[in-house]
């Protein structure tokens, strides 16, 4: 935890007033859950309960879905708490609570710890203890494996940390079925494959960013060149990958047009971005992946969402 | 530090800071504790009265 090694003993007393009271106020609370983060774990995982028709009471249901949405919150809590240090050097994060002095290191800490046992706890006992435990997990893997471990030790940080995001259809269709399914598994293989392309055309653009904060990102420690073609390898894998729901029964004909046409997006973006690596044009299109990558995430998730839960499935397969 | 804490006044924003948080705070624990009813009801249902007494 490098430099907040010692703050949670020591606090940085300028931003402390006599009384030790906290000056947070509760936007900056809820700042630390990381509300955008937390936007994507609730909708990957709503896909993952209704891919999986549960037959379950749809107050445990909400519960659930709820507590999945507080325990990614925790995981953005402490790893707020952990990355301060970095977060201060970045100039993406360096507004964020604990760096601007809103909320002192301590407070984050004791609050990502209660979030998250209040959230495995109530998950257990409204869904079961394997929904309970994969939570527990995805949490640990996100905030000691991901953040404590691997993002400042090696290049390869958000391809296994990505794991983390990829894990919430998993913990949802466990918490409604009981059990973990294929079909699950395969939405956390589309997430876990467009995390690299994904960060990796941010890493891209804010290079200097990252390599400020000594975060080893792949284009400060590979090169710029080894990294495009790392995102244009990983898109490969990612376009076919995409339409594997299709061939698995669970993409209607809506998934199959989207994922097609997605992935061929993805596709040309990625080649654009092996292509152009001089100057501003590089830069461009290395930020339309980037924000392409998303739309496309995005509408491959909705489009399961509106087939198995708005009833315009039309099946492509058998 | 006890008397530093003793002499030490809030400003009018840090007591807004302060009251927001209580009410955050209050409301939290209230719906869980609605969480934790609807949980109870909806696993046990009207099985929570067959009991034996």
């Amino acid at each position: 935890m490098n430099n907040l090694s010692n703050s949670l003993t020591e606090p940085q007393t300028q931003n402390l007033n006599h009384t030790g009271l906290s000056q947070g106020d509760v936007s900056d609370f809820f700042a630390l859950l990381k509300p955008r983060v937390m936007f994507l774990v609730v909708f990957t995982a709503l896909v993952g309960m209704v891919i999986s028709h549960p037959d379950v009471n749809p107050v445990l249901a909400f519960v659930s879905l709820l507590m999945i949405a507080v325990g990614g919150g925790a995981s953005g809590c402490l790893n707020m708490w952990w990355d301060a240090d970095i977060d201060a050097v970045m100039t993406r994060t360096r507004k964020r609570p604990i760096p601007a002095g809103k909320i002192q290191p301590g407070e984050a800490l004791a609050f990502g710890l209660t979030l998250t046992a209040g959230s495995v706890l109530i998950l257990g006992l409204a869904s079961n203890w394997l929904a309970a435990g994969l939570l527990a997990f995805t949490i640990f893997f996100y905030v000691v494996i991901y953040s404590m471990w691997l993002k400042r030790s090696t290049p390869q940080n958000i391809v296994i940390g990505g794991a983390a995001g990829a894990l919430p259809p998993v913990v949802a269709q466990a918490a409604v079925t009981g059990h973990v399914a294929w079909d699950s598994i395969i939405l956390f293989a589309i997430i876990f494959m467009w995390t690299p392309p994904h960060f990796w055309a941010l890493a891209l653009v804010k290079s200097s960013d990252y390599e400020r904060a000594g975060v080893p990102m792949m284009p400060n420690v590979a090169g710029e060149d080894s990294t495009r073609f790392q995102i244009l390898v990983y898109t490969v894998l990612l376009a076919p990958l995409g339409m594997v729901p299709v061939l698995m029964g669970f993409g209607g004909l809506a998934y199959a047009i989207i994922s097609l046409v997605g992935g061929l997006g993805m596709l040309a973006l990625a080649v654009q971005v092996y292509r152009l690596r001089q100057g501003e044009p590089a830069m461009r299109v290395a930020q339309q992946l980037f924000g392409f990558s998303i739309l496309y995430l995005f509408l491959l998730f909705a489009t399961l969402l509106a087939e198995h839960g708005l009833g315009f499935f039309h099946p492509v397969m058998g | 530090m006890a008397n530093q804490n003793s002499s030490y006044r809030l400003t009018p924003e840090e007591q807004q800071r302060r009251r927001r948080r209580s009410i955050a705070l209050g409301l939290t624990l209230g719906v869980l504790c609605i969480l934790l009813f609807a949980i109870t009801i909806a696993k046990l249902g009207p099985q929570i009265l067959n009991r034996p007494l």
